[in-house]
Formats: structure tokens, C-alpha cells, sequence
């Protein structure tokens, strides 16, 4: 009797494919998510009490309410200091979060990151050139980009052959094209007067010091468009997990949503890369950690991986802005804290999250 | 169902893999794909599958060319069963046998009620809705060949291409696996497969093809293609027939040879 009972729920939960629990989750994840955002506004080195911050956030967020009767030195800290930069560690971790993920299913390879094709190394390159240069072209942030594109686009025609990119090409024209760039860099490094040089090693650690809102205007309405078309395609991204040759004969032109993958996950990684500088691990933790929650179902599995980039960058961030008296790279903070997490992983978790 | 006319291919210039290929499979047939290692077989499925393009001959199926059809089109008329699938993330079986149905989803997000219950059909057919919560990288070889088998059914397509389909299983479950196609036939699917093994085409297919040498030896029933003169064709006279009930069974010539030397040596 208690067998048939058993027997009937499962198959319930088959005929219907409930997929509730994982909705559940993700929405919980959303909620925290807005509750990391509240305390994180609260917490800095200058200690402003939590009502007052919330005063001059609703003051801001309510159209009809007076700006001007805020606290000067508050509303600065709050409204043009910490809330910006906590919006940009927000659009960051979706970013490297989702470009990981997306990698990582494309290449049907676990242990692939948002930086695999080169992008970092491109960026830093542009991002060396404009300290080196000061009367470079463009600015810090756009050499940034444009370079770090540069990279990816020329890794993925340097794997290119009769009209196919296969994966192994791919890799490694990523890690050839990242290691000429890491050359130029250095080349750079070593002609750099000691303050650029400074400035370079500083920017390679990555850090939000600099968030400001032009930048929230500029990466997060990105950001946000590229979660979204991923998210719409994440079915088409589970086929292509599953190899070429079986994703066309499953009505999936591999070489076609290959390309709208990765061009739409560089772009978000290369904007970020560009605004924040270098922020390991992120983008290679997030996944692993969404699929060990929810699955590796991308449908569910790219929001909780965006949610827990956003989560994990928010609590790095305000660990490194108030931990010491002086600010630590937040990418120092994310490879110390996410080293041992990967140890971990491998050590316990292998077999189920790389499949092997 | 499947026509294939004067179809040749070559990788390399002057080097022909597949030479004036030709052949016609009706629906509802189990077709068996039978020839020696480095014959073109594989090379022939590529083609009908799509991953080549042939520059002579043509492919029809379901009596449209397939160089005319969308990979989308196209997934809704053929399906294919890989001989060997390397498991990337530890998806459960029962999205695995979804994914069958990508060319048939019409929504962007939601997977509708039909999809879900035929991905169910597809599993209670074959055999696996008891592990269908089961992540499929947790599976042995011969589970996961007929999750993928499953996700063939669920596909709905008019053609089956299986490469091998028993070649990395135990003798139960390859005899499993060929009843459970002559099952799906029976439902009306045209099913090609290529095997190695003449006793397996001689005892479940209802057609065969016999390749050799990068072009057809003959073609038609099994019974009638699979005789002595056409093994020692392709493998150099080793092979001897035998009558066994209803149908035939192909043994190694020289057995009693092999058995007598072992038991010689032995004493």
C-alpha cells in the first residue's frame, strides 16, 4: 500500500514535470538577492545610521519627494558612492556569472571561464595602453572593450576552418591569443614609468572603486538585454551541450546559436571586464554552484547562477571596501574565498557536476 | 522512404570514400547497414544525416531532397542514435528524452502538455520510465543507449539512423536493444542501422545492405544477401552459415580448427 502511494507520487512528478521547486528557489534567491542589496547599503567605512539610509534611497526611488532636504554628506555616500557601486557588483556577477555558464555549455567543458578566449588579456592590453598613453584614442574603459573584443573575435576566426569551429580550436586559439596580448602587456609593464605601472598592476586586480553612475547607465540596461536573450535561448544551450552533430540532428544549428552565445556573453564580459578590470573565479564557481541547487537544466540554472554571481559579488565587494581601513581588490578577495570552494567541489561533488 | 541515387563522396580529391552508392529503403522497414571496418559506412550516415556535404548523387527522404531542407525541417524527418554519447552535464533522463522534442517546441519557455506526454510515451516505450528521474551520467553504456534511443522515439521523425547501436553492449541488452527496433518499426518508423554483426542483420532486420570496399556488394533481404559467397567477399572467407530454426546463424570457419589446437596444446 505505502509502495503503491510511493509509486503513484513519482509518477505524478513525472506526468507533470514539476518543476515547482526550482521556481521556488529561484524566487527565493531573489529576495535575498534584494536583502544582500539593503544590508550592503547600509555597511561602509563611514558609519551612517541604516534608517537614514533608507531615507535617502526612498527619497531618490520616490519621484515626488525633494531631493534637496536630504543630509548632503549622506546622500553622497549613499546615493552617488555605495548604491551605484553595489549596482555594478549586482550587473557584474550576472554577467560573469552567465557568460561561465554559457561557455561552459557551448564548450560541453566544466572547467571553462568567461575568460577563456582571451578577453582578459585583451583588456588589460587596451586597459595598459591607455594608462601608458594618457593621450590614447580612447579612454581607459573603451580601449578596454574595444581590445578585449578584439581577442575574442580573433580567437574565434583563428579556430575557424571550412565554415566550423570546433571546440579544441577554439581553446586553443583562446590561450595563443591570450598569451600575445598577455606579451604586449608585459612589454607595456616594462616600459611604464612607476606610477603607470602601478595603475596597471591595480586594474589587473579589479576592484569597483571607480562606479559611478554613468556606468550603471551604460552596464546594466546591457547587461540586463543579454541575460535575457540567453534566457530565451537557455533550451537551445542544453542542446548544444550535448555535442554538434547531436544538436543538429535535433533541429539546432549548432554553428548558428554557437555564434549568438558566445558574441552575446563576450559582450557582457568584455563590459564588465572593461568597468571593473580582472574578477576571477566568478564566472567558473557560479555555474557549478547554480547546477549543484537546481540542476543543469540552463532553463533554471542560468537565473540562480545570475542571482549567485550578483549575491557573491555584493558580499566580496562590501567585505573588501570595509574588512581594512584601505580598500583590497575585490578579485583578490573572490580567488581567496573561491579556491577553497573549487577544492571542495572536485573533492566531493566530482563525479555528479562534471559528469565523468 | 529513404532513397539514396548515385551517390558518391570523397574527402580528399581522387580518393572516393563512397563510389556510386545506391539504394531504397520503404517505410516501416529495419534496414541493416552491414560491411567491414573502413567501408564508408559511417561516411554514407554523414551524409544522409547532413554533417557532409556530397557534391554528386542525391539523398531523398520522404521523397524531398534533403540539400532543400532546413536543419529544423530536416530534425522533424530524421533522427539519429550516436554510437557512442559522451555525457556533458548530468541532465536527468527524462530532459534528455525532452530534448527529442526541440524541433517540434513551438513556445519559447514552456514545454507544452503534448511535449510532456509524449516524452513519457517515448520512455514507458522503451523501457526506462522507472530511472526517468536519474541523472543519465549516472548510467551504464547500455541504460544510456536507450535513453538516447528514447529521445529518437520522442523526436517523432520518419527515419531512425543508429550508428551501432549495440556495439558497447553486453549480449543481453544488444538483443534488447533490437527487439525494442523492431518494436518502434513496427509503429510505422523507418529504421537504418549499421552493425558489424551479419548474425544480428540476419535475425532482426528486414532489409540489409552490404557495403564493402567504398561501394554496395548487393542489397535486399538478409536471408537471400547474407550467404557465404558475399561474407568471404568482405572478410576473406572466414565466415561459414549454418540452418538454425527459422533462420541462419554465421560462425567462424575454421572453429573446430581453433578448439582442437587449444585442447592439443593443453594436455
Amino acid at each position: 500500500m505505502k509502495l503503491q502511494k510511493g509509486k503513484d507520487i513519482l509518477k505524478n512528478r513525472i506526468d507533470s514535470f514539476s518543476d515547482k521547486r526550482k521556481i521556488i528557489i529561484i524566487i527565493l534567491l531573489l529576495v535575498f538577492l534584494f536583502i544582500s542589496i539593503s544590508i550592503a547599503l547600509t555597511i561602509g567605512v563611514y558609519e551612517i545610521p541604516a534608517i537614514e539610509v533608507y531615507n535617502v534611497v526612498g527619497t531618490h526611488l520616490n519621484p515626488y519627494a525633494d531631493v534637496g532636504g536630504l543630509n548632503r554628506l549622506y546622500d553622497v555616500i549613499v546615493w552617488n558612492i555605495r548604491f551605484p557601486r553595489i549596482l555594478i557588483s549586482v550587473a557584474v556577477g550576472i554577467a560573469l556569472a552567465i557568460a561561465g555558464a554559457v561557455y561552459q555549455g557551448c564548450f560541453r567543458n566544466p572547467l571553462v571561464e568567461p575568460y577563456i578566449l582571451g578577453v582578459e588579456s585583451g583588456a588589460a592590453f587596451g586597459a595598459a595602453i591607455a594608462i601608458v598613453i594618457p593621450s590614447f584614442l580612447f579612454s581607459l574603459q573603451i580601449s578596454a572593450f574595444i581590445f578585449g573584443s578584439i581577442a575574442v573575435f580573433a580567437a574565434y576566426f583563428l579556430a575557424r576552418i571550412k565554415g566550423e569551429t570546433p571546440v579544441i580550436m577554439l581553446i586553443l586559439s583562446g590561450v595563443i591569443i591570450g598569451s600575445i596580448f598577455a606579451a604586449f602587456v608585459s612589454i607595456l609593464k616594462y616600459l611604464a614609468t612607476d606610477a603607470a605601472l602601478r595603475e596597471i598592476v591595480f586594474w589587473m586586480m579589479g576592484g569597483f572603486y571607480y562606479s559611478t553612475w554613468s556606468d550603471v547607465a551604460l552596464i546594466i540596461p546591457v547587461v540586463i538585454f543579454c541575460f535575457f536573450i540567453i534566457w530565451i535561448l537557455s533550451w537551445k544551450l542544453n542542446i548544444l551541450s550535448m555535442g554538434d552533430e547531436e544538436a543538429r540532428t535535433l533541429g539546432v544549428s549548432p554553428e548558428l546559436y554557437k555564434a549568438i552565445f558566445i558574441i552575446l556573453a563576450t559582450l557582457i564580459t568584455a563590459i564588465s571586464v572593461s568597468a571593473v578590470g580582472i574578477i576571477a573565479w566568478v564566472g567558473l564557481m557560479m555555474p557549478h554552484a547554480a547546477r549543484m541547487v537546481l540542476g543543469p537544466d540552463h532553463r533554471y540554472m542560468l537565473p540562480t547562477a545570475a542571482m549567485m554571481g550578483a549575491i557573491y559579488l555584493i558580499i566580496c565587494d562590501t567585505l573588501a571596501r570595509t574588512l581594512t581601513s584601505a580598500e583590497i581588490p575585490v578579485g583578490i578577495l573572490t580567488s581567496i574565498i573561491g579556491a577553497p570552494y573549487l577544492i571542495y567541489l572536485i573533492r566531493n561533488k566530482g563525479k555528479l557536476i562534471f559528469g565523468v | 522512404m529513404l532513397e539514396i541515387d548515385k551517390l558518391e563522396f570523397e574527402y580528399l580529391k581522387n580518393q572516393p570514400i563512397l563510389n556510386d552508392i545506391s539504394f531504397k529503403v520503404s517505410q516501416g522497414q529495419l534496414c541493416g547497414l552491414f560491411g567491414p571496418n573502413g567501408c564508408g559506412k559511417t561516411t554514407l550516415f554523414k551524409c544522409c544525416l547532413k554533417f557532409l556535404n556530397f557534391k554528386k548523387g542525391s539523398i531523398s527522404v520522404d521523397e524531398t531532397n534533403i540539400n532543400r531542407l532546413s536543419i529544423r525541417e530536416m530534425a522533424k524527418l530524421v533522427a539519429y542514435v550516436p554510437q557512442e554519447h559522451k555525457p556533458s552535464f548530468p541532465y536527468l533522463v527524462r530532459d534528455v528524452v525532452l530534448m527529442g522534442r526541440t524541433p517540434h517546441l513551438k513556445g519559447v519557455f514552456n514545454v507544452s502538455k503534448e511535449d510532456k506526454q509524449k516524452t513519457v510515451d517515448a520512455m514507458k516505450l522503451v523501457g526506462i520510465d522507472s530511472i526517468s528521474m536519474i541523472p543519465y551520467n549516472q548510467l551504464s553504456g547500455g541504460q544510456r543507449q536507450l535513453v538516447i534511443i528514447a529521445r529518437a522515439v520522442a523526436q517523432e521523425s520518419k527515419i531512425l539512423f543508429l550508428d551501432e547501436p549495440t556495439s558497447a553492449l553486453d549480449f543481453s541488452n544488444q538483443i534488447r536493444v533490437w527487439k525494442l527496433l523492431r518494436k518502434i518499426c513496427h509503429s510505422g518508423t523507418t529504421i537504418i542501422a549499421c552493425t558489424h554483426d551479419p548474425n544480428h542483420v540476419m535475425w532482426f532486420c528486414d532489409q540489409v545492405v552490404v557495403m564493402g570496399d567504398n561501394r554496395i556488394i548487393s542489397t535486399g533481404p538478409p536471408e537471400k544477401i547474407i550467404t557465404e559467397s558475399v561474407l568471404d567477399e568482405i572478410y576473406s572467407k572466414i565466415c561459414s552459415i549454418k540452418d538454425l530454426e527459422q533462420t541462419k546463424m554465421v560462425y567462424p570457419r575454421d572453429l573446430a580448427k581453433i578448439k582442437n589446437n587449444s585442447k592439443n596444446r593443453g594436455s
